[in-house]
């Protein structure tokens, strides 16, 4: 490790904190429906948007039909992209003549954007027309980040309210976050991006000779306008194969940081948002307290993993830390900071190969996963991931004051606790029994790039991906259709089941009355509480998967000290 | 003062542990092995049903003569202890509550009753054969053969079948000291009473069903923890039988027994196992207070608990005033006034009357009352009391403006002087009276209010737990601003009539606050009903009583407090065991999962940091910790974790130190103990 490694994860923090509050205060203005400096120009849009959706702005919804809503805009979103990809053939923005996608891999792909997970098993430069980026997966990008921040909104306002039975209106909460926060946000750094040297044309593929006397296709298109959603919206999928790695969609060091900060500023400005809202800030930092411990954690942990190296590769008298599937614009520091952010987040947009890093290196993104994301988190699901543990962890240590547990004055009784539980639980379920039948079917071994503990990670890490809608994956994992099955349904309950549950815990919340604090409370916005809620989201979160990370990452590990490798 | 030493006596009289109760307990926690039973409690269904599994695969070592039957042998048996501890940790509490019941079913012996007719005619008739609404005439030494009010008479009582408390008191009808109990005993006089339960539904029968844990309702508390429990179970039931799968993957293919042995280490057994004994213990400890709650709901309810009510007199006050002073007028001396104030007082037996005889003897004024003077009583039309002596002399105390009425009426022109006085009483928190001889005012006494001793004590520990203490009383609200201040009270409630106590109630209830409250009366009984935690005095009326979801035998308002610490110890008790128990997986998983990939991994010998002698030992070793550890906080279940009144911050800072962090270390120490033993005594 380098001071210089650990000065930039030092100023990537503190840029990260700077913004939390002017985002988060301008997120809650949006969802409280206050006028903001951008509301002369997208009022009339927002608007137009209402009056041809037929939607009545001050329509309160129940948690029931805020969750119906959102299930089905994502039906349609699911028929809109699937009939994209399978006719994008006769479909204009096609230079490239791209054929048109097959079934199943056209119905894998369409559950990944909608899921916001934007798990890939294709590659983008030959697989994907213009159009079906642009107005296909793009689309998906803004929309699943919307709906995730409006979930998260819904299930604040759930924390917040009292006597309640409404957790506001999907399709306001949707357009607001897609035009008054993901759009303008998008369209300023796109265009940063596009000066650090980002493609945005809708040129042919230019085939140029090197240097050295190859020939290479240089990928163009409509790069940069889908690269800043795919970072802002926590999305991951990369305009080409080699998603953040490629000189194309991240040029510089400049754009590596752009790119990160993008990653995670939702997920800090809603922290913030969370705390404005329930009108006690230090509530959303005590979160940001806990997210950034974790943060650091897991950095620290990749980071001194791969710069420690490989002992093999020593051996044969090649000093330093491992390189092998990182980009060397970036080097060990910034590669290991952007896999701990993309995957602490349910980005899953990656700047190096996360297969080829050292065991225990490649484990922090597996356990940040497994954790359900909410490490700062995806847009939205971070959060409100985050209050699924909040409320757990308020019911397990708020008991031992000697209270029936209170969060903002709330009782955590029967029902707060099925649903947080259920919300958590999903995770280690959707990500233990698929890769049990992979394990157990042919099918699920049959594309496995390598052998042991190591195969046995990529299985892993397919399915804590897929389930947290990170997207990411341990490259060694080809497709099959067992895959493209297996995981398909996983992102989807990956996502769903886990918002249903939050929905529902956040219904169960607003119907409360709340109680003033008192000396007797238990407060949530301590340092004790952040030490209970780290402690929490580590033993429940991650211990049901020790024995299986114990199998995969670890065994790998001392493996590989005793000099063996798979 | 009597109650507090024979609380001590009870509370020390029941040690946690009795010779009786724990040979009956073991025989109970084989009994409650039936699957049906332990159905109830998922966790511990898990481990009998993992317990079964073993046992089968261990029988098949034997018969097949390979395998290691010793080993699954030993994994069976303790997986048996789990469940049989839990088991027994339920039974020692319940035989608790047992123990009392019993002793409550003596009382309730074959009494036999005169029932009255309409016409007032006598049957006897068997108890059991009452009916609300009946008639019944009781006279003294026979047993009260029902729950009634007494419409006729009064009678001294002896409660201590239910109370413990040999005093005999007062019933008598009209008025809050009406209710009487079946199975109590009548020492004086006889008295005629309406019956109020039908059988079977009495107190008494209500008290021992609760306390041999029948009625025993999961409180909402216990079921919310439940299902946290249940979720967790059913998380590490899928991580373990998805490591089946790997482990073949891995080429290191475990036995069922050893992934039971994992699967019952994992899921939370210490605070699995003991969960309903800690419910138990907690109803119990609250009637060894000797106040009997209707439902766990009420005891879990008054730990939550933000505002508590109490009433003035009685409760912060005793409930007699005394003169602590006379405030003489100009002219007259302070032996006149001592001698005027005794002779008016001598044959007042009122507390009030007496206590200004004891000062005014303090004061000089001779103690014999003056023969041949007609005492004047108190009534509600005059407003005073006094005495007209033999020589023509007449002497009055009473309210200062009927006491000026009086005066003026003989003749006399009362002195403007006290009137100021008589306000700076008033204003203190006291009862100004004046005392009149003929045509003059001689003096004005102060009547204080006496404080209970240690209120303040009390009401800061409650500000400590979080609680608002608001005084009710009838007073106007100068005086009870000043007994408020007095007494370290938050609040007050001044001039209360039953209806601004109900509003008082609701308006609390409305910003979300828990109410508590205690009262005898039937005036209290709907403000009691309303109130989510009311206590309602034995020695009150069988409509406080009904309306209230706590009875205290003693009926001592101030023992809500130690209900409220109950309540608080109970959720604590839950949450630190909870906390322990989750905690503990660390070590555990530490112990057993280099154990079983050793064959596979042999690195993974590094991260036994226990140094566990073998992969069995090791094993074995977490499957006898978790085990034991039931056993070991047996005691602290059915005591109930410490509770001192601090800030909440305070409280979770020391618990999750304690439970929290030695819940991590405590495991590893010892799982390392027993494996150190096994292997001494070569046990695996």
């Amino acid at each position: 490790m380098t001071l210089t490694g650990w000065a930039q994860t030092l100023v990537f923090f503190l840029i990260v904190l700077a913004m939390t509050k002017p985002l988060g205060l301008y997120m809650a203005g949006i969802f409280e429906g206050e006028r903001t400096f951008l509301s002369p120009v997208l009022e009339p849009v927002e608007l137009l948007v209402y009056r041809l959706g037929g939607v009545r702005q001050d329509e309160e919804m129940t948690w029931a039909s805020y969750a119906l809503a959102l299930l089905a805009f994502s039906v349609v979103g699911f028929l809109y992209l699937y009939l994209v990809l399978r006719t994008q053939q006769w479909l204009p923005f096609n230079p490239q003549h791209v054929g048109n996608m097959s079934p199943e891999l056209a119905f894998n792909t369409a559950i990944s954007f909608l899921t916001n997970t934007n798990w890939q098993f294709y590659s983008g430069e030959t697989a994907m027309s213009y159009f079906a980026q642009m107005a296909g997966l793009a689309w998906h990008n803004f929309v699943s980040a919307a709906a995730g921040i409006a979930v998260a909104i819904a299930v604040v306002r759930g924390v917040v309210r009292s006597s309640c039975k409404t957790l506001g209106n999907f399709w306001v909460d949707l357009t607001r976050s897609c035009l008054y926060v993901l759009l303008p946000i998008a369209i300023v750094f796109g265009l940063f991006l596009v000066w650090q040297g980002v493609p945005q044309n809708f040129n042919d593929y230019r085939t140029v000779r090197s240097v050295s006397g190859f020939v290479q296709h240089i990928t163009g298109g409509p790069m940069a306008s889908q690269e800043v959603i795919k970072e802002l919206g926590t999305n991951g999928g990369g305009f080409v194969n080699a998603n953040s790695a490629s000189p194309n969609e991240n040029p510089t060091p400049l754009s590596d940081l752009v790119e990160m900060l993008l990653i995670f500023s939702i997920g800090s400005g809603l922290t913030y948002t969370y705390g404005r809202m329930a009108k006690d800030t230090r509530q959303g930092w005590a979160l940001f307290g806990a997210m950034a411990i974790l943060f650091f954690a897991g950095f620290a942990a990749t980071y001194a993993a791969e710069a420690a190296g490989n002992p093999l590769v020593h051996h044969i008298g090649v000093a330093g830390g491992n390189m092998e599937g990182k980009e060397c614009r970036f080097g060990v520091s910034a590669s290991a900071l952007f896999a701990t952010v993309t995957t602490d987040t349910s980005c899953g947009a990656v700047n190096a190969m996360h297969d080829s890093f050292m065991p225990l290196g490649g484990l922090v993104p597996l356990v940040n996963m497994q954790l359900g994301e909410v490490i700062f988190g995806g847009a939205g699901s971070g959060l409100y991931g985050m209050i699924a543990f909040v409320v757990l962890t308020v019911f397990i240590a708020g008991l031992m004051v000697g209270r029936t547990p209170e969060l903002l004055g709330k009782k955590i009784e029967r029902r707060e606790v099925q649903f947080a539980l259920l919300a958590i639980l999903v995770t280690p379920i959707l990500v233990l029994v698929p890769t049990a039948i992979a394990v157990l079917v042919p099918a699920g071994v049959a594309t496995l790039g390598n052998a042991g503990p190591h195969g046995f990670s990529e299985i892993l890490y397919a399915f804590s991906s897929t389930n947290a809608n990170n997207g990411s994956a341990f490259a060694g994992l080809g497709p099959n259709g067992f895959y493209y099955l297996m995981t398909a349904t996983n992102m989807f309950f990956g996502r769903f089941a886990v918002i249903i549950a939050v929905l529902a815990l956040a219904g169960a919340l607003a119907g409360k009355k709340a109680a003033p604090a008192g000396a007797g409370t238990f407060t949530t916005n301590s340092g004790v509480f952040v030490g209970l809620l780290i402690g929490v989201i580590l033993i429940v979160g991650a211990l049901t998967f020790l024995p299986a990370d114990v199998l995969g990452p670890v065994a790998e590990h001392l493996a590989l000290m005793n000099g063996r490798t798979f | 003062m009597l109650s507090k030493r024979r609380l001590e006596r009870r509370v020390k009289a029941r040690p946690l542990f009795q010779r009786g109760i724990l040979v009956r307990a073991i025989g109970e926690s084989f009994r409650k092995l039936d699957p049906r039973w332990t159905a109830r409690n998922p966790v511990m269904f898990i481990v009998e049903v993992g317990a079964a599994m073993t046992a089968l695969f261990w029988a098949r070592d034997v018969l097949r003569r390979e395998g290691p039957a010793s080993f699954d042998f030993a994994i069976t048996m303790w997986l048996w202890f789990t469940v049989l501890f839990a088991n027994f940790a339920e039974a020692v509490a319940e035989g608790r509550g047992k123990a009392q019941a019993d002793a409550l079913r003596r009382a309730k012996s074959d009494v036999t009753a005169n029932r009255l007719d309409e016409r007032g005619n006598v049957t006897r008739v068997p108890a059991p054969a009452l009916l609300r609404g009946d008639l019944v005439r009781i006279e003294a030494g026979e047993l009260i053969p029902a729950d009634g009010d007494v419409v006729e008479g009064a009678a001294t009582v002896d409660e201590s079948a239910i109370t413990g408390e040999s005093a005999p008191v007062i019933r008598e009808s009209g008025g809050d000291r009406s209710a009487v109990t079946g199975g109590t005993r009548v020492l004086s006089d006889a008295i005629v009473v309406r019956v109020s339960a039908n059988p079977g539904e009495s107190f008494l029968d209500r008290m021992i069903a609760l306390v041999e844990g029948a009625q025993r309702q999961k409180t909402p508390n216990e079921i919310a923890l439940s299902i946290l429990l249940s979720g967790l179970t059913i998380v590490f039931l899928i991580a373990v039988a998805t490591l089946a799968p790997y482990s073949v993957y891995a080429g290191a293919q475990q036995s069922v027994t050893v992934l039971a042995a994992l699967l019952v280490c994992l899921i939370p057994t210490t605070i699995g196992g003991l969960l309903s004994a800690i419910g138990i213990a907690g109803m119990d400890r609250v009637m060894q207070r000797n106040v009997l709650a209707m439902s766990g709901r009420a005891v879990e309810a008054a730990g939550d608990v933000d505002t508590l009510l109490l009433d003035k007199t009685g409760t912060i006050t005793l409930g007699n005033r005394q003169a602590v002073a006379f405030v003489p007028a100009a002219e007259a001396t302070p032996e006149q006034i001592a001698q005027a104030a005794a002779l008016s007082s001598h044959a007042d037996e009122t507390p009030e009357g007496r206590s200004i005889v004891t000062l005014a003897t303090q004061q000089g004024a001779s103690g014999a009352p003056q023969p041949g003077a007609t005492f004047v009583p108190f009534s509600a039309y005059t407003r005073m009391s006094g005495v007209d002596l033999p020589e023509g002399t007449k002497i009055r105390k009473g309210a200062p403006d009927a006491v000026v009425a009086w005066v003026r009426e003989q003749g006399g022109k009362p002195v403007e002087g006290l009137s100021h006085e008589v306000e700076r009483i008033a204003r203190s928190g006291g009862t100004p009276l004046l005392l009149a001889r003929n045509t003059e005012v001689l003096a004005a006494i102060h009547l204080k209010d006496v404080l209970k001793p240690n209120m303040r004590a009390r009401f800061d520990r409650l500000r400590a737990m979080g609680i608002r203490t608001v005084m009710i009383t009838g007073d106007n609200p100068l005086t009870a601003a000043a007994i408020a201040n007095e007494s370290g009270v938050d609040d007050f409630l001044a001039e209360a009539t039953p209806e601004t106590k109900m509003e008082f109630i609701r308006r609390e209830q409305s910003s979300g606050r828990l109410v508590a409250m205690t009262g005898d009366g039937t005036n209290d009984a709907p403000a009691l009903a309303q109130a989510d935690v009311g206590v309602a005095m034995n020695s009150g009326t069988q409509a406080a009583k009904e309306a209230a979801n706590m009875v205290d035998l003693d009926s001592d308002p101030t023992k809500l407090i130690e209900v409220v610490e109950i309540g608080k110890q109970l959720l604590m008790t839950r949450g630190a065991l909870t906390t322990f128990s989750i905690a503990n997986d660390i070590a555990k998983y530490f112990a057993i999962l280099p154990a079983i990939f050793a064959s596979a991994y042999p690195a993974m010998q590094s991260l036994n940091v226990m140094h566990l002698a073998t992969p069995q030992s090791a094993i074995l070793s977490a499957v006898i910790f978790n085990a034991l550890i039931i056993v070991a906080l047996i005691p602290l279940a059915l005591r109930g974790v410490r509770y001192e009144p601090r800030g909440a911050d305070a409280v979770l800072r020391s618990n999750v130190l304690f439970y929290g962090i030695g819940g991590i270390i405590v495991p590893f120490l010892g799982i390392k103990l027993i494996d150190v033993l096994l292997t001494v005594l070569h046990l695996t």
